[in-house]
């Protein structure tokens, strides 16, 4: 069956704590030089019908209102 | 009027609005497999975590079929009250506007609140949540304030996770469906402080004959 892998991000201009801990996180391991760190999702999964699977991100895998998402084939 | 009181695998609040409710009322549980809520009245979804909040909070629970029988309910005007979970659930399955996020501290919140209701009413209400941070985007947000949909405020300087202008609760269009983050069902005995709970209840099952 075909594989694909959905990414899962939050939307831009939309505060992501995690994203935000994980880069306050950083300076402390030494990494220097990284920013704009967002935190998402990744569900990968096989499915017969490649086609549907923007309706499955629009109705469950993502919120819409909050997320965007990305579909990438494999 | 008899209430209904949604019970998904992971919820955890359903035997205290099952009592809050018992208190306006007759009460029973609903199992989350039944589609058919003829006989009941008025439907509170409680606070929890269905079906393990896997994937967002309420993103699951929202398909199941019970959540068939609330939204007919809802589109037939009658008080729906979503409590915290419940009011994720609601969200996500588009009763109510907007959508809760992370607390922005990450931090899992439980406190005794006041909030401020419709004509400036003042309740205290405990809170627990790790996701409670209500957001919808500006436009949203300015019909919202303008329609009278915003049902409950954080008190001034009270907003523990970040909720966009201070919401702690909206309603719908039509006012029958409220949601909030704060547990009403906590707050019914004087044994844990305060019965400002039972007002919500109240209010909501009000909001229902009216819509």
């Amino acid at each position: 069956m075909p594989r694909a892998r959905v990414l899962i991000r939050p939307k831009e201009g939309i505060l992501d704590p995690q994203g935000k801990a994980v880069e306050r996180a950083l300076p402390a391991l030494g990494f220097e030089g990284i920013e704009h760190v967002h935190v998402g999702r990744m569900v990968e999964l096989e499915a017969e019908d490649p086609e549907r699977l923007a309706e499955l991100c629009e109705k469950l895998l993502a919120n819409p209102l909050i997320e965007d998402y990305e579909i990438q084939t494999l | 009027m008899i209430w209904g009181v949604l019970q998904f695998p992971g919820s955890c609040d359903e035997r205290d609005a099952l009592h809050a409710c018992s208190l306006l009322g007759e009460a029973r549980l609903v199992w989350h497999e039944e589609r058919d809520l003829r006989g009941v009245d008025a439907v509170v979804v409680p606070g929890g975590f269905s079906y393990g909040d896997y994937l967002r909070a309420g993103a699951i629970a929202r398909f199941s079929p019970a959540m068939e029988g609330v939204a007919e309910l809802a589109a037939a005007g009658a008080p729906v009250l979503g409590i915290c979970n419940g009011f994720q659930v609601l969200c996500e399955a588009g009763l109510l506007p907007g959508a809760l996020l992370l607390n922005e501290s990450m931090r899992f919140l439980c406190r005794q609140l006041d909030l401020i209701g419709d004509g400036d009413e003042r309740l205290s209400i405990p809170a627990k949540h790790g996701e409670g941070r209500y957001y919808a985007p500006e436009e949203v947000l300015d019909g919202l304030e303008a329609n009278g949909q915003v049902a409950y405020r954080y008190a001034p300087g009270q907003n523990p996770n970040g909720s966009a202008r201070d919401i702690a609760g909206v309603r719908n269009e039509a006012g029958n469906v409220v949601g909030l983050m704060p547990h009403p069902e906590h707050a019914v005995d004087p044994l844990t402080g305060s019965t400002d709970g039972l007002r919500v209840f109240e209010a909501v099952a009000a909001a229902g004959a009216r819509a």
